[in-house]
């Protein structure tokens, strides 16, 4: 598949986004149960609520460059039933709300007791918007991935592990993030968050090291055989009908040498697991630069994933697309 | 239930491009729209198409034989690219199983080309939404043109007649008659999509004689085998009397 950037930042920027809220909220109910100290709210939750909507603002006007006609995007919230693309387009606003009701609640102070649960545990409102918030960002996550893994035809996404990996990526470049600004604004949870964005960048290069596996060994179910119905072990295709381009020779293929896609994916290998774990380490203990490193080559890596993620996708279309001639 | 649907045959496909160009025509000046062109006249000329004919050599030289390979939308009767589309621009007709893209709903995401195992969807340059075979449906229920002329364009403009049109789910009716007694298949059966459009197979055309069809099997003197037999080359007895 031709890897459009417009999709590329899209699934990266709201990946990232969904990690750093999942973070936040994970460092939230830990200090609830005092396993964490309590951090300055307004700064560490209410500033980092706004730098997920601000990814999350990013990845939407990115994904307005892949429509033909980004004015009739409404229309995109009807076939909910039956196309994730649609869900997408309805959970992902949802989720903004929730992440700007969030980030109000604790950017104004607004901790009014609602209830209390067995063992005197306070509930306050950031709490019950951050749980939706957190149901949210996987549902995000299911119907982002499910976009790629619901076709059957692109046997390189149609897996669980596209979905398991767009949850482990957005995660680890989210913790990692979050790791970054607590060195900012709650110096007290860094070792917290960047153990985390380790523990899930580990998570990620195994659930990304099993897909490029998997993915290496796929055998094509359908063949120049099938795609034209005659059975002959030897058939070459001598023209596609047409000299100049189509929208079947840009849409669905890389265009790209050999070279470029393994540079690429050694790149993505490298920038995205061991280079930020080794930033991560480093800077556990409050060394700003490190964190900040550490996700500006996680996410310049991750960048360079979902090209590869789309790049690598072979689409039986291409059986008829072979000869120019 | 209808289902609309175009059988090919390529065995007479002769690879003209009649039905490629007359499919542009009409459908550049119907209801669908114009189907743009980008830089038709310079070097890397590109445009919309609804069906294109294709050509592939089958075999090793000297035992190859070539096949030219007409494709457009296939009109799937379980059609992968219609559930996936976000706006639901596109549709299967229920009253005769045609797919079709509205134009005016469209935002032109191309998710519906990515779902589609056959290329058979371009998104317009020009109009920015996706468009495919629309089995000439401006056409085919145009009441003021002769019935005769009720049919795709493609099928009117092909000299061979290798374009067959009509429903194969009526048993009677031409292309289901062809589906079933000259070996029509579907494409890419492996992914369930089942394709009303059908392709038939090319077919050898052998002849078998028999001995007795190059025996004189008219010439009497052999029959009693009173006289000997006369040669091959011997004329016959139509050559020698007038009866």
């Amino acid at each position: 598949m031709h890897p459009a950037f417009s999709v590329i930042f899209l699934t990266t920027l709201i990946g990232a986004a969904q990690g750093l809220f999942l973070a936040l909220f994970t460092a939230q109910s830990y200090a609830a149960f005092k396993l964490l100290p309590q951090p300055d709210a307004h700064a560490f939750y209410g500033q980092g609520s706004l730098l997920a909507l601000l990814l999350l603002v990013g990845g939407l006007v990115a994904s307005f460059f892949h429509l033909g006609h980004p004015e009739r995007a409404w229309r995109t919230a009807t076939k909910w039933r039956t196309s994730w693309l649609s869900r997408e387009v309805i959970v992902l606003p949802a989720f903004m709300g929730v992440v700007f009701l969030y980030g109000l609640a604790h950017w104004l102070n607004w901790h009014p007791v609602l209830m209390t649960l067995p063992g005197g545990l306070p509930v306050d409102p950031s709490a019950i918007l951050g749980v939706a918030g957190t149901l949210l960002a996987f549902a995000l996550f299911v119907c982002t991935a499910m976009i790629y893994a619901c076709l059957k035809f692109l046997a390189e996404w149609h897996s669980p592990l596209t979905v398991i990996n767009y949850v482990l990526l957005g995660g680890a470049s989210g913790f990692t993030l979050a790791a970054a600004f607590a060195a900012v604004t709650a110096p007290e949870l860094v070792g917290f968050l960047a153990g985390w964005a380790v523990i899930i960048t580990l998570l990620g290069l195994l659930g990304r090291a099993a897909s490029l596996y998997r993915n290496a060994r796929l055998k094509p179910k359908s063949t120049l055989q099938t795609a034209i119905g005659i059975k002959h072990p030897k058939i070459v295709q001598k023209t596609q009908g047409f000299m100049g381009g189509s929208f079947n020779t840009r849409e669905f293929f890389h265009g790209q040498p050999v070279a470029v896609l393994r540079g690429v994916k050694w790149f993505f290998l490298l920038a995205v697991f061991p280079l930020p774990l080794l930033l991560l380490l480093s800077g556990m203990h409050g060394g700003i630069a490190l964190l900040v490193a550490a996700f500006v080559v996680q996410y310049a890596g991750l960048l360079a994933e979902r090209w590869y993620f789309f790049a690598q996708a072979n689409h039986p279309q291409n059986l008829y697309y072979q000869s120019i001639a | 239930m209808t289902q609309l649907a175009l059988v090919i045959d390529l065995n007479v496909c002769v690879g003209c491009q009649a039905c490629v160009t007359s499919c542009k025509e009409w459908n550049t000046s119907g209801s669908a729209g114009p189907m743009g062109d980008q830089n038709p006249y310079g070097a890397d000329p590109t445009g919309t198409f609804f069906n294109r004919v294709q050509t592939f050599e089958i075999g090793e030289f000297p035992n190859t034989e070539t096949v030219h390979f007409p494709k457009s939308c296939l009109h799937c009767e379980d059609p992968p690219c219609v559930p996936v589309c976000p706006t639901g621009a596109s549709y299967k007709r229920k009253e005769d199983g045609i797919v079709l893209v509205d134009y005016d709903k469209c935002i032109g995401c191309k998710y519906c080309s990515w779902a589609c195992p056959y290329g058979a969807r371009e998104l317009d340059e020009q109009q920015q939404v996706m468009k495919k075979c629309t089995l000439c449906v401006d056409r085919i229920y145009d009441m003021s043109m002769d019935e005769a002329d009720r049919k795709p364009s493609c099928v009117k403009a092909c000299p061979t007649s290798a374009r067959l049109y009509g429903d194969i789910h009526d048993p009677q009716s031409a292309v289901s008659i062809a589906i079933r007694e000259s070996g029509g298949y579907a494409l890419m059966p492996e992914w369930g999509t089942h394709p009303a459009n059908h392709y038939l197979p090319r077919r050898k055309t052998r002849i078998k004689i028999h001995e007795d069809e190059l025996e004189r099997a008219d010439n009497p003197l052999k029959v009693d085998r009173q006289l000997p037999q006369p040669a091959m080359s011997e004329p016959t007895l139509d050559d020698v009397t007038t009866w």
